[in-house]
């Protein structure tokens, strides 16, 4: 910052600077209202102009736009689960037993690193359609179906074990699967997004 | 001082050249002068007419519709910023209620998930709009040979834009005697042509114009305008016009909004840095 | 010129930095005190400008690249894409496409300006020999990029310039097939062509990025020419880089800007063409095709000439004169501000190369000069053919005949002794040759 100071001091008196040709006088300050006006203005248009070009990698209209999908949950088997698309990302649409419900509604209360209950996972009168975000929350790899102590699903990258309501039970992840925004719009019919 | 002036000059006169060298040169094809819509979003700072706009969907979607697609466009953007529906009760177009309405009336080709079988579902505001036949094949052959092009950068694609579109639809004149129109085919005054081949009377007074594969659509009152405007031949031209100007660039207007705070920073950043120049050199001799 | 440096680090780091990589004693001593002639006028500020609009182009295109499908069937509406969806995409997109106008603008402004002032003599040959490069390495990315929206412009863009090199059948029959045929990766231009034409046009600004930094370590070897086109002879003639040249080229780049927004945010398609906005479909050529305005002189020169392989000749020849400008001009006299008479050519060489560019615009067989007319109304006379004729034998003329025979006859004006001393008072020889640090005139 004070390099251009000290040139024009040198300026200024020719014989301790090998002096250029700029002349002296009153030597232009830093100071001054209209060279920080001008700094001030290069500054601000920069950072307008970067806005524009950092806020284009961010989604676009399209991409944006197909948010919401629909699916017929009867067409899974009691005991499966189907995979679907939602937003790039896997979407495990579960149709739990009897058995797996009642053993996600026993650890209620167990010691959980997540808690949540069963029934804050599901839509009430549909308990046995567990909808689940299929990107495990460590470090975003899709785990498998059944496997694991639990009996829910178990993460191939890094042993993640969740159980038959998609909570965290052992292994790194944080958190519990994510349960994305959806509505039954019919008996079977859920929308998801 | 005065290699500024000269420079600025310069750049003045290239730009001027520039806007001059880019202008096509005539071809060997005529057309008649084309009339002029006057339309606002042409100035620099013009804005579209949303009930203009709306009007001129409802030219495209009943008439237009049936043979040209607009495979650019999605429902979704007719309730965006600045588009023919926009609410800004509900600026997200996704979700905005007349879209989802508009595209819920049309059927788009799906496939089923279960049998996969071709079948159809009501659209979405992020569907394109529905292509009036399923390829270029079929265009053609429900054409008799022609292909009806896509009209979603129209405006952009044709010398003349809106003024074109605008004036190409009431073109149709009877033909002068001695012009022989094919079968099929339509005289119209504004479709650039050569008619040399296909004019009898004197070769100094070939008619202007061309033969286009459409036929006069716009007859009046085909569309009722839902605002209670009177349905003429004019006004659906222009209407529609003004409709695929703005699906041409649907970002015209936030453009030349941009375009005016982008030139009044300039100006004045310029201002300033003059005189920080003018200070910086004051005491040299140059 | 640049000497000894005076940088001096002035922290710790600095110093601890200064001594493994003297980076920034590189960057102070090139653009910070540089010291470059103080009589600069606003026509050497295109240097400066030029470098911004590269770097706008590098940043601009490598965003679009990110958004941009290279496949004949997607990109097109990738495009479309950009302009309708993507954040700030229309803007990115026309900075680009536009930008790509105003470098070659700016671009045809620094050559002028070298040609004017005689930058290309010794010892700058090399940075002119340089600066060619840098033009004709534009010239293959502007021609590649304008084929990636692959519209119908782009299409027949790409094939017409690719068929430049079928000429080659003229000198060895198949010669001219195989090269077209190894550019296209196929039988006419198609995807495979729009592929290689994209990647290359992603490589080809980086390479340019690095002749401009060869042509600016030129420069600064050299040191700057000047209006006068007298070397520096002292300090006097001198101010440091910084903030002098860096004030003033910044307010050109700003004054640059306001015409280059203009462009991009109030008539964005004005150098563009209506035919581009039409899908590639290799079954039909629009009607008239030009090429981009920047090439119009060239295209010109192209169609002047009956013959094909001599019509392809005659257009990379007169890019080829270029390089050999620094030894076919042969006066002693630098500047033509000392050189009157062939100020005037050189004005006639502007006005014949900006008449080139309006003949590329038109049809060869448009008429200039009417002199009667066909039994049908069509007019008849002097052709754009034969005017760019006349045009291209100037063109040639210039280069080949003014500027290494004009010398012997020419009457040079007097040459100032030093850059301070631009008005001679009365005797000019009256300092001793070689006079250090001539006494400043103070206001």
């Amino acid at each position: 910052m004070s390099d251009s100071i000290g040139l024009e001091q040198a300026n200024a008196q020719p014989a301790l600077g090998g002096g250029h040709g700029a002349a002296p006088g009153e030597e232009p300050s830093r100071r001054d209202f209209i060279h920080i006006a001008a700094i001030a203005a290069t500054v601000g248009g920069a950072g307008a102009l970067a806005w524009p070009l950092i806020d284009q990698m961010n989604p676009s209209a399209d991409t944006l736009a197909l948010a919401s999908i629909e699916y017929d949950v009867s067409k899974v088997a009691e005991g499966q689960q189907a995979v679907v698309k939602w937003r790039g990302k896997p979407v495990f649409v579960r149709h739990r037993t009897p058995k797996e419900i009642a053993a996600a509604r026993r650890d209620d209360h167990a010691d959980l690193r997540d808690p949540a209950t069963d029934a804050s996972r599901v839509k009430p009168g549909h308990e046995a359609t567990l909808v689940l975000v299929g990107v495990c929350t460590h470090l975003g790899c899709v785990p498998n179906f059944g496997g694991g102590e639990y009996g829910g699903w178990l993460c191939p990258c890094h042993g993640s074990v969740y159980d038959t309501s998609g909570r965290i039970r052992q292994g790194p992840a944080p958190k519990n699967l994510e349960v994305p925004e959806y509505a039954f719009t019919g008996p079977t019919k859920v929308r998801i997004g | 001082m005065t290699s500024m002036r000269t420079v600025a000059l310069t750049l003045a006169a290239a730009a001027a050249a520039l806007a001059f060298v880019a202008a096509p040169a005539q071809a060997r094809t005529t057309q008649a002068e084309l009339k002029e819509g006057g339309w606002a979003f042409e100035s620099p700072l013009g804005r579209f007419d949303q009930a203009q706009l709306q009007r001129g969907y409802k030219v495209y979607a009943e008439v237009c519709s049936s043979c040209h697609s607009m495979n650019l466009m999605y429902y979704r953007n007719l309730c965006q910023q600045g588009g023919p529906f926009y609410d800004p009760k509900h600026p997200n177009p996704n979700e905005a209620p007349v879209c989802k309405a508009i595209a819920a009336d049309i059927k788009v080709p799906d496939i089923d998930p279960d049998t996969g079988d071709a079948t159809e579902r009501p659209a979405t505001p992020a569907d394109h709009f529905k292509a009036p036949y399923a390829n270029e094949a079929a265009a053609r052959a429900g054409n008799g040979g022609a292909l009806p092009p896509d009209l979603s950068v129209m405006a952009r694609a044709r010398e003349g834009g809106a003024n074109y579109i605008y004036s190409l639809l009431q073109g149709y004149k009877d033909e002068p005697h001695g012009l022989t129109v094919p079968d099929g085919k339509y005289y119209n005054i504004y479709y650039p042509g050569d008619l040399g081949s296909a004019w009898s009377g004197p070769k100094d007074k070939v008619p202007v114009g061309g033969f286009i594969s459409m036929p006069f659509q716009l007859v009046e009152g085909r569309v009722t305008f839902d605002d209670g405007t009177k349905s003429t031949t004019d006004q659906m031209a222009k209407d529609v016009a003004a409709f695929l100007a703005w699906a041409a660039e649907p970002k015209a207007e936030e453009r030349k909004q941009t375009g005016l705070a982008v030139m009044a920073y300039l100006i004045l950043f310029a201002g300033v840095l003059f005189l920080s120049y003018k200070r910086i050199w004051r005491n040299v001799e140059h | 010129m640049s000497g000894h440096s005076t940088y001096e680090p002035k922290t710790g780091f600095e110093r601890w930095l200064d001594a493994r990589l003297p980076i920034v004693r590189i960057a102070y001593d090139s653009a910070i005190d540089f010291p470059t002639p103080k009589n600069l006028n606003y026509w050497w500020t295109f240097g400066g400008i030029l470098a911004v609009c590269l770097m706008t182009q590098i940043v601009t295109g490598v965003i679009l690249a990110m958004h941009y499908v290279p496949n004949g069937d997607m990109a097109f509406n990738s495009v479309e894409h950009i302009m309708r969806d993507v954040n700030y995409g229309w803007m990115i997109r026309y900075i680009h496409a536009n930008g790509a106008s105003m470098f070659f603008l700016a671009v045809y402004i620094h050559i002028a300006r070298g040609l004017y002032f005689g930058s290309y003599k010794a010892p700058r040959e090399v940075l002119w020999l340089l600066g060619c490069v840098i033009y004709l390495l534009m010239m293959a990315t502007g021609f590649m990029g304008y084929v990636l929206p692959w519209g119908q412009m782009s299409f027949a863009g790409a094939v017409v310039i690719t068929n430049l090199f079928s000429a080659f059948d003229q000198v060895i029959p198949g010669l001219g097939t195989a090269i077209t045929t190894w550019l296209w990766g196929g039988f006419a231009v198609g995807n495979a062509t729009l592929n290689r034409f994209f990647a290359l046009h992603y490589l080809l600004p980086f390479m340019i990025a690095g002749v401009v930094g060869l042509h600016i370590w030129a420069l600064h070897v050299t040191g700057n020419n000047n209006p006068t086109g007298v070397p520096v002879k002292s300090k006097a003639d001198t101010v440091p880089f910084h903030p002098y040249y860096t004030v003033k080229d910044g307010f050109a780049i700003v004054v640059f800007f306001i015409l280059f927004a203009w462009f991009v945010f109030f008539a964005p398609e004005a150098l563009g063409h209506t035919d581009n906005q039409i899908p590639a479909n290799p079954l039909v050529t629009p009607a008239h095709i030009v090429p981009e305005w920047y090439f119009l002189p060239f295209y010109a020169m192209l169609r002047a000439v009956p013959q094909k392989l001599f019509g392809v000749l005659t257009m990379f020849g007169a890019i080829g004169l270029l390089f050999a400008v620094p030894w076919l001009d042969r006066s002693p006299v630098r500047s033509m501000r000392y050189r009157p008479t062939a100020r005037w050519f050189f004005v006639l060489l502007v006005l014949a190369t900006l008449g080139l560019g309006w003949c590329g615009g038109m049809e060869p067989d448009d008429v200039v000069i009417r002199t009667g007319q066909t039994a049908n109304g069509d007019p008849t006379g002097f052709t754009v053919t034969w005017l760019a004729r006349i045009l291209t034998t100037y063109y040639y003329a210039y280069f080949l005949l003014v500027l290494p025979l004009l010398s012997r006859n020419e009457k040079p004006s007097k040459v100032p002794d030093s850059i301070s001393t631009p008005v001679l008072s009365g005797g000019g020889a009256a300092l001793p040759a070689g006079a250090a640090a001539e006494p400043q005139k103070k206001g």
